[in-house]
């Protein structure tokens, strides 16, 4: 099939015969995708102030190793290497990470704004050779629901650390008693965000049912898929709503633990 | 030649001059000058034209009036002035878009307004491109083929929800837009390996419907070369029918791909379930 191109099309970076600034949208998802990956990876190569009072940074949860009173299994292990920095969140954060890195969504947004694959709709490019998710490495995109079922995982010990950030223990008596403090809201808000982004994930859609073409005959799955459906519509708000309550968690963990600010208990 | 303006005769509706939008939107400049695409396989330019407008006004009644007035010879393809026959697909300021549904006060008459055709295919004359490699590309699509009837009378039962999930499929016009901001078909010219957004929104209603048994996954992964798709939802965003094409199509026929091929485990877990293409 042959298929001669206009002869006015213009070709290369940024060719296009729009008027508007189309420039704008990468432009900003290339900073704030920049500005997150900039920040997760200091905060986690930190390795301290990841903890205060009950609070646990998501960045850093679940604690598997660590000094902390939040860890599962005691201090950093022997086995880690020695010429290798230790931080707890050095175990966890690949997760989450490459959750995100493989998720429908990101990918669109992150091959416009990062490779110009193209930069925009109706916009030039600055390559000709073209292999897209056919072909190594982005064939490798398709783990997407193997770091869903860990993200499941994820979400489910991210929720139990709402509910220990509701315990607070008295520094001078000991005791533990229930409370709510801004920083169990952070936790809250940061955990119900992470759930609308993570249950509306497009392979978790087609895992409940989407790979149904009789769904009716599956009441159950049915549902899960017409709820998981709803969240999907807004997949773009929540990837980025739970982007930016992941990063502020861990800030606000962190600069109260740091003594920068003062959690304000409610209850 | 300006195009009048049509005014409801409000006696008959019962509404008064009063009950008008408060903010309507102010009326367009009295001219407009459009940059219209002229020449053929050989090559051509883009050709200034100054006419009058009036509200209510889309693009194509704007080159219609160019056609009649200045250009004669104008070649445009066009049905029913209605975005439901998709003939009048074009690139209104780089965009591909409707003309017929693309309304002047949606765009910046102060600058020159380009229509050019749509770049993913050859051009004919003007604004006249051939879109006949889809039809091509359609044949090569495994047609539907149902299962046994369920009914004593030889016919089929199926349920709404299920049919609701390819009625959206079935809307499509094939005006060939997505296809055209493709950036696989359009930049990188991989007619050969990629069946584009549309048919892939064929194969979706094809594949998902609740009649047909027909396997078509290992096509989309080799002969339909659904992995060059990098979801960037350009087909979506320019689709008149508004049909999800990323989210409801592509995306979940991805998905069924990464069943049959890179889920091991998903395999060996759908042995001993009920799943499979119920």
């Amino acid at each position: 099939m042959g298929h001669a191109q206009l002869p006015v099309v213009p070709s290369g970076l940024g060719a296009t015969m729009r008027p508007d600034r189309w420039w704008v949208q990468p432009a900003i998802v290339f900073l704030l995708l920049s500005t997150f990956i900039v920040y997760a990876t200091w905060a986690a190569f930190q390795g301290e102030h990841y903890t205060h009072g009950p609070y646990l940074s998501p960045f850093y949860a679940p604690e598997l190793f660590g000094a902390s009173s939040h860890a599962w299994f005691g201090p950093r292990p022997a086995w880690w290497p020695a010429w290798l920095v230790f931080s707890p969140a050095l175990l966890i954060l690949p997760f989450p990470g490459i959750f995100r890195v493989t998720c429908y969504y990101y990918r669109g947004a992150y091959y416009k704004a990062f490779w110009a694959d193209p930069p925009a709709c109706a916009v030039g490019e600055p390559r000709k050779r073209y292999r897209g998710e056919a072909a190594f490495p982005l064939i490798l995109q398709n783990v997407h629901r193997y770091f869903l079922y860990v993200a499941l995982g994820f979400l489910f010990l991210l929720a139990t650390d709402v509910y220990k950030a509701m315990w607070f223990t008295d520094p001078v008596t000991g005791p533990t008693s229930f409370g709510i403090g801004v920083g169990t809201l952070v936790l809250l808000a940061n955990v119900t965000l992470l759930g609308g982004y993570t249950l509306g994930c497009h392979s978790l859609r087609h895992i409940v049912g989407g790979y149904l073409d009789q769904l009716s005959r599956f009441p159950a799955r049915k549902r899960l898929y017409d709820c998981s459906s709803c969240l999907n519509r807004a997949h773009m708000r929540w990837a980025w709503t739970s982007l930016f309550s992941v990063a502020f968690a861990d800030l606000y963990v962190r600069l109260c633990s740091m003594g920068v600010w003062s959690d304000w208990r409610i209850v | 030649m300006a195009t009048e303006t049509l005014k409801p005769d409000l006696a008959d509706t019962g509404a008064s001059e009063e009950l008008e939008p408060p903010h309507r939107q102010p009326d367009p400049p009295a001219t407009a000058t459009f940059r219209v695409w002229r020449g053929d396989r050989e090559g051509g330019q883009l050709v200034d034209y100054t006419t009058s407008v009036s509200p209510g006004m889309v693009v194509l009644d704007a080159i219609h009036q160019i056609q009649a007035d200045q250009a004669n010879d104008l070649a445009v393809r066009w049905n029913c002035k209605a975005g439901k026959c998709g003939s009048c697909s074009a690139e209104v300021n780089g965009m591909p878009k409707l003309m017929c549904m693309t309304r002047l006060s949606e765009l910046p008459l102060e600058k020159p307004v380009t229509v050019e055709p749509m770049r993913s295919f050859p051009p004919v004359k003007d604004l006249v491109t051939d879109v006949s490699w889809n039809f091509r590309v359609k044949t090569r699509i495994k047609p539907f083929r149902p299962r046994a009837p369920d009914a004593a009378d030889g016919t089929w039962r199926m349920t709404q929800p299920d049919v609701d999930r390819v009625q959206e499929f079935r809307k499509c016009i094939e005006c060939f837009l997505c296809q055209d901001v493709c950036h696989v078909l359009r930049d990188h010219q991989l007619q050969e390996e990629f069946i584009g957004p549309r048919f892939l929104v064929h194969v979706a209603a094809l594949e998902m419907h609740p009649l047909d048994v027909e396997d078509r996954v290992a096509d989309l992964r080799r002969a339909h070369g659904i992995g060059y798709c990098n979801i960037t939802k350009c087909c979506t965003q320019v689709c008149p029918e508004h049909i999800t094409i990323t989210d409801n199509a592509i995306i979940p026929l991805k998905e069924r791909v990464v069943d049959e091929f890179f889920d091991p485990l998903g395999r060996v877990l759908k042995v001993f379930s009920r799943g499979g293409k119920a």
